[in-house]
């Protein structure tokens, strides 16, 4: 386990609500992410999680609340106080987003090192025999072989874009990473490959995670903590394997019995 | 019957007038694309009808007009260009590069260094130069709004890791003032050198695009590279066969279907005078018989 010596939240968010309109999107979300904590967020379709997730990423604004980000200076910032560039910066580089769907999270006609070498130009760096190596080492850390380098993701298979697309956002050693069903679309035993690398990864370097998924089991195996949400509103939280072994809500007993056990 | 009555260069004043505040826009702000509103030219577009536009807008009857097409003053586009301008605007034409005041051009830089007192407009097919990487030009705008330039090493880093080396050999890519990537239209990265500290005006217009960008005199233009894969103009390793020159940009030309093939000056103008002061070729010993 994950031991959290230092007591300063990475992430916290204050009273997230967010209407399209007049319809609810998400109501009053609060919590405080650690860093190197995962946290799961799981609940039906329509419940909310993916417009929670989409205003932490700062894709969305949103109708109330707020959110205040530590910088690696150590100082508290609230995300949409920002300008757009830092918001961006940060985006690309102290932030990661997993899509679900890899072709969006990708450039499909770039070769592998492309797409995992973009952040690192982005930030600026020149030298090609540099970004070259970075990315062949990260393709390696996925285990993508390393001939395939100068493929595109065209050419590869569900799996393998996933893992490229988790490569190309933790080159720049993210602090926090965005997960949106990262293991959707994928068969089993991939997604139990994908797990691995990502619980591996995940702790080895100490990145805080944010993860939405509908698929309790993943939640299990992935989060320290968990936020169920159901018509747009948290109606439970707390440590993972405590939500899932004693849910209190007649909800989360719904979920929690309705996956057949293994 | 008469003839149509057209105002001094086609275009009216009211259209001058607003070209002209995006060509001075576009100086102000050197390498950023302006819009403005292109108007129907009679010709299609991808003839130059924004280089046509730019050059109606600037024209004075005091100019002397030259007209070149990869760098040649008798292909169709240049011939059919200044044809237009003599008819629509009666200023003097010509083909020498010293003489013109105004240049339009359609993929090349003349050999000849320009001066002070010359415009150099450019026919530009397509200014964005992320528009094969990034499809959105909400996006595309934005990205050159906060300098987010990344992708454009990507393009090439994918050449270098495809071929070894930058394998872009036309519409290089290049950093306008340190701040905007532009477009320098598809002229071979052999001119962009040229670019850089130029003397004379530059000016782009893209028609279809309606975009107009500049380059104002004596600025700095960086060609983008890597630090381990620089930057390197490339021309074909000869000599003109007509004028011996072996510095100027080299057309390959297919002399006949038994693979005979002869390099000559891309820029007519540069060629002919050379050849007008007494330059040669000088066939070399290790040069392969043609024909």
């Amino acid at each position: 386990m994950i031991s959290f010596e230092d007591d300063k939240p990475l992430l916290i968010a204050e009273g997230l609500t967010k209407y399209y309109g007049r319809q609810l999107g998400c109501r009053d979300a609060s919590f405080e992410l650690y860093e190197g904590e995962v946290m799961a967020v799981v609940g039906e379709s329509g419940s909310g999680k993916s417009t929670l997730l989409q205003m932490l990423s700062t894709q969305i604004e949103p109708s109330a609340g707020r959110i205040l980000y530590r910088m690696r200076d150590g100082g508290l910032q609230s995300l949409w106080d920002m300008s757009e560039p830092e918001r961006r910066f940060l985006l690309r580089t102290d932030w990661g987003y997993v899509h679900q769907d890899p072709q969006h999270g990708l450039r499909m006609g770039v070769s592998a090192g492309g797409n995992v070498g973009e952040r690192l130009m982005a930030i600026g760096q020149r030298n090609y025999a540099g970004i070259r190596a970075t990315a062949s080492d990260w393709l390696g850390r996925v285990e993508i072989p390393e001939d395939r380098i100068d493929d595109t993701p065209r050419t590869y298979s569900g799996g393998m874009r996933q893992r490229l697309q988790i490569a190309r956002n933790l080159v720049t050693a993210p602090r926090l990473i965005f997960m949106d069903e990262p293991t959707g679309g994928l068969d089993v035993s991939v997604q139990a490959r994908l797990l691995d690398l990502l619980r591996r990864i995940v702790s080895e370097m100490r990145i805080a995670a944010i993860i939405v998924t509908h698929d309790l089991a993943v939640a299990r195996l992935l989060s320290n903590r968990i936020m169920v949400m159901k018509g747009g509103e948290v109606i439970e939280a707390g440590l993972t394997d405590q939500v899932l072994d004693d849910p209190h809500q007649p909800y989360t007993q719904l979920l929690v019995s309705s996956i057949l056990p293994v | 019957m008469s003839a149509p009555v057209y105002n001094f260069a086609y275009l009216d004043e009211q259209t001058k007038r607003m070209i002209r505040r995006a060509i001075l826009k576009a100086i102000a702000i050197p390498g950023y694309q302006v819009p403005f509103a292109s108007r129907e030219m009679p010709m299609p577009y991808g003839w130059g009808t924004g280089g046509v536009q730019v050059t109606a807008s600037i024209l004075g009857p005091d100019d002397t007009l030259k007209v070149i097409d990869q760098g040649s003053d008798d292909t169709t586009n240049a011939v059919s260009i200044r044809k237009f301008f003599v008819k629509t605007a009666g200023v003097e034409t010509t083909t020498r590069t010293e003489d013109a005041t105004v240049i339009q051009t359609r993929h090349r830089i003349p050999e000849t260094a320009l001066t002070e007192n010359q415009v150099l407009v450019y026919q530009v097919p397509i200014p964005e130069p992320l528009r094969f990487l990034e499809p959105r030009e909400t996006e595309t705008r934005r990205m050159h709004a906060l300098s987010e330039y990344g992708l454009m090493h990507v393009k090439l880093y994918e050449d270098i890791a495809r071929h070894g080396h930058i394998a872009t050999t036309y519409a290089y890519p290049v950093e306008v003032g340190g701040r905007y990537v532009m477009d320098p239209s598809p002229i071979p990265k052999f001119d962009n050198p040229k670019l850089s500290d130029s003397a004379a005006l530059q000016l782009f217009g893209a028609g279809r695009e309606k975009r107009i960008y500049a380059i104002p005199p004596y600025t700095k233009v960086k060609s983008l590279d890597f630090e381990d894969h620089p930057f390197e103009p490339y021309r074909h390793d000869a000599a003109c066969e007509l004028c011996g020159a072996t510095h100027s940009y080299l057309d390959e030309v297919i002399t006949d279907d038994k693979g005979g093939r002869m390099f000559v000056c891309s820029d007519t103008d540069f060629c002919e005078q050379r050849r007008a002061e007494g330059h040669a070729h000088v066939p070399d010993q290790n040069e392969a018989v043609h024909g």
